[in-house]
């Protein structure tokens, strides 16, 4: 390399990165254990849900409507309870989310072609849990009733009509994502979210440690100019960001098979392009922080919300509109709408580029503003 | 002093919101000179060795270093002085070799020459973390001479290391200086003090005298000193400053120290003036003026 200042100051930072093994492991096994556990746990697919039936009726009838709720993978029967009592005590603690109540006189109604109540119970406490068990008890339920429907009207001689079937039709088709796997939603979105905490936490850090030890007076003396110590410092924790990202691209595809349909060389540049926006937030806490400690706090006082803000868990959509309006202070939100949208849509930068313009000014405005607070003084 | 001057310092003031540093100085050093500073932690020496780095703006006042002003032209300054914190700047997970060779790269150098010139050559391959203290010195001096500055800030450069160490340490300085190197150093230690050129004397962000340390001793005191012996040493030291004549009093290991005006005392008199207070058994004998009585008698309190 040309410039010997610049090249002194990234041979030391990788002497220092090299020397500190366990920091060194971590970086490496950190985004692969949060990979396993974001990819598994992380998972807004809910299935099994531990379902207690109280049967009063105990028909053919009773029972095929048991088996039809058995039979949709949502539930799992696990109790069969004697009363309403019992079945409020399983839920209570926790031994099962939902209930199934099927009153006396159920199977007669069925036959009779009346119209039978049962009662569902779902344990709310847990939103998620509960809006996908309202959703699959409704719609297995209805499938149950008009499979009923149809029977009686076959039974009555309007076969015609019974084989015409429902006046709309509606086809659902899901796009992308068409087994709703989450993830595949989640593992892009993974990448974005351990660069940031990588990026921002070491080079907070990594600056901050040299005006705690004293070294950043002396390296102050020297003819150094501050982009060349800013970019000789950073270099190294791009590379490892790289080298992560690619790590979790391809863990992704081993262990969830992640489908990448966009262009990975556009992914690569657009996510060097946040990281200079999360490299500058980590240069800018570094330049507010006094001690080590500082800025780490610092950093996860920023990395928490992001989490949060960017969309990463809970949609954006569904926030209140003051919390839409920060997300937009927030860079991971731009990334995780071109992370999610080059490997799960295979969308180009045609369709992006209202996040890429977003990005580039955020890595202008918050590159300057760490950069006028960079200066070579210490007052 | 030789005619050429490196450091010209005018009517210097640095305040820290209501906390004053260094109040009004003013002094030059000239090309090849080892100019000490002696004060109390705290009295402005490191302040005023940042001024002249470009590491602090002045309030007040105007330096100027190598010929370039400390404020618009530290760039141009940086290249060509070195300086060695009090907190050694040494990353402690690099080699000695390493340390060195990262330096030099910052002054755009592949290699130097200092591992022999500070004696650390046989330790190349060490951890500087693991190094003692005497040899982080030496480093942190290795760093601070890595591309040969014709001028040199030391601040503070031999807290915590033994004396054989500051000896040694010395002798490189000395070294410098005989070849031309400038040498500003900080420092609370009267036998490193000794060593300089010229000394000034400071405390409370105020430059008392500046000269050399035999012209200060034999201008800036009173008169002669004493060294006076006797049991019990505590009480004695109570006494001999209430004794008419006697300027000053000080600890000096086992026995005290006084300084006497001019004319006032010998040593029959001194001994007289005891027993009229009840010490009989008294030993004096005349002793050297010490920087320890120089900054007493400028500064009105002890190092």
């Amino acid at each position: 390399m040309f410039n010997p200042r610049l090249r002194a100051v990234i041979r030391k930072e990788f002497i220092q990165i090299v020397r500190d093994p366990r920091t060194l492991v971590l970086t490496f096994a950190m985004p692969v254990v949060q990979l396993f556990l974001l990819g598994y746990a992380a998972t807004n697919d809910v299935r099994n849900i531990d379902l207690a039936v109280v049967d009063r009726d105990r028909t053919a009838q009773s029972r095929a409507l048991v088996a039809s709720y058995q039979a949709a993978d949502y539930f799992r029967v696990r109790f069969d309870a004697d009363s309403e009592a019992e079945l409020r005590d399983l839920v209570d603690r926790g031994r099962a989310r939902a209930g199934l109540i099927i009153p006396p006189g159920y199977g007669r109604r069925i036959v009779a072609g009346e119209t039978a109540g049962v009662v569902f119970v779902i344990d709310g406490s847990d939103p998620t849990v509960a809006s996908t068990a309202l959703a699959a008890a409704q719609l297995t339920g209805q499938a149950e009733a008009t499979e009923l429907t149809v029977e009686r009207l076959a039974r009555r001689g309007a076969a015609a009509a019974a084989m015409a079937g429902p006046a709309i039709d509606v086809r659902t088709q899901v796009w992308y994502n068409p087994d709703l796997v989450s993830a595949y939603y989640m593992v892009p979105a993974l990448i974005g979210l351990i660069l940031q905490f990588l990026t921002i936490i070491l080079t907070a850090t990594a600056i901050v440690r040299e005006r705690e030890r004293g070294t950043i007076e002396q390296l102050i003396v020297t003819p150094i100019r501050p982009w060349e110590l800013v970019v000789g410092k950073l270099t190294p924790y791009v590379v490892i960001a790289f080298i992560d990202m690619v790590e979790i691209l391809v863990a992704g595809v081993l262990l969830f098979g992640v489908p990448i349909n966009g262009s990975l060389p556009l992914l690569l540049v657009l996510a060097g392009l946040f990281l200079v926006t999360t490299l500058g937030i980590g240069l800018f806490i570094s330049t507010i922080s006094s001690t080590q400690q500082e800025a780490t706090i610092t950093a996860i006082f920023f990395n928490l919300p992001s989490i949060f803000l960017s969309g990463f868990f809970f949609p954006l959509a569904a926030m209140p509109p003051f919390l839409q309006l920060l997300s937009y202070a927030i860079p991971l939100r731009y990334f995780l709408i071109i992370v999610r949208g080059i490997v799960l849509k295979g969308v180009g930068a045609a369709a992006l580029w209202p996040e890429i313009v977003a990005l580039t000014v955020f890595a202008v405005v918050i590159m300057g503003a760490a950069a006028l607070r960079f200066h070579k003084r210490l007052d | 002093m030789t005619a050429e001057t490196v450091i010209a310092v005018e009517g210097l003031v640095k305040r820290f919101s209501a906390f004053t540093a260094v109040d009004g100085v003013s002094f030059t050093v000239g090309r090849g000179e080892v100019v000490g500073y002696l004060g109390p932690n705290g009295c402005g020496k490191t302040t005023t060795i940042r001024i002249l780095l470009g590491l602090l703006r002045p309030t007040a006042g105007s330096a100027s270093v190598l010929g370039f002003d400390v404020q618009r032209d530290a760039e141009r300054i940086r290249p060509n002085v070195g300086y060695m914190s009090q907190r050694f700047a040494l990353y402690e997970e690099l080699t000695v070799a390493e340390n060195l060779a990262f330096y030099a790269g910052l002054y755009g150098r592949e290699r130097h020459d200092v591992a022999e010139r500070v004696g650390v050559a046989d330790r190349l391959d060490m951890r500087a973390g693991a190094l003692s203290g005497g040899w982080r010195q030496r480093l942190a001096l290795g760093i601070a001479l890595v591309h040969n500055p014709p001028l040199l800030f030391l601040d503070e450069p031999t807290s915590g290391v033994d004396p054989e160490a500051r000896r040694a340490f010395w002798d490189i300085i000395y070294d410098l200086a005989a070849e031309g190197t400038t040498v500003f150093v900080s420092t609370h230690y009267m036998d490193e003090a000794e060593h300089c050129h010229r000394l000034g004397i400071m405390n409370a962000g105020r430059l008392l005298a500046l000269d050399a340390p035999h012209v200060l001793k034999a201008t800036r005191v009173a008169g002669p000193a004493w060294d006076v012996s006797a049991e019990p040493l505590l009480p004695l030291l109570e006494a001999l400053g209430r004794v008419e004549g006697v300027a000053n009093v000080s600890l000096l290991g086992d026995h005290a120290h006084a300084v006497t005006n001019v004319g006032t005392h010998d040593a029959a008199s001194l001994r007289a003036a005891l027993a009229g207070v009840g010490f009989g058994d008294v030993v004096v004998r005349e002793a050297e003026v010490t920087l320890e009585d120089v900054f007493t008698a400028l500064a009105g309190r002890r190092v």
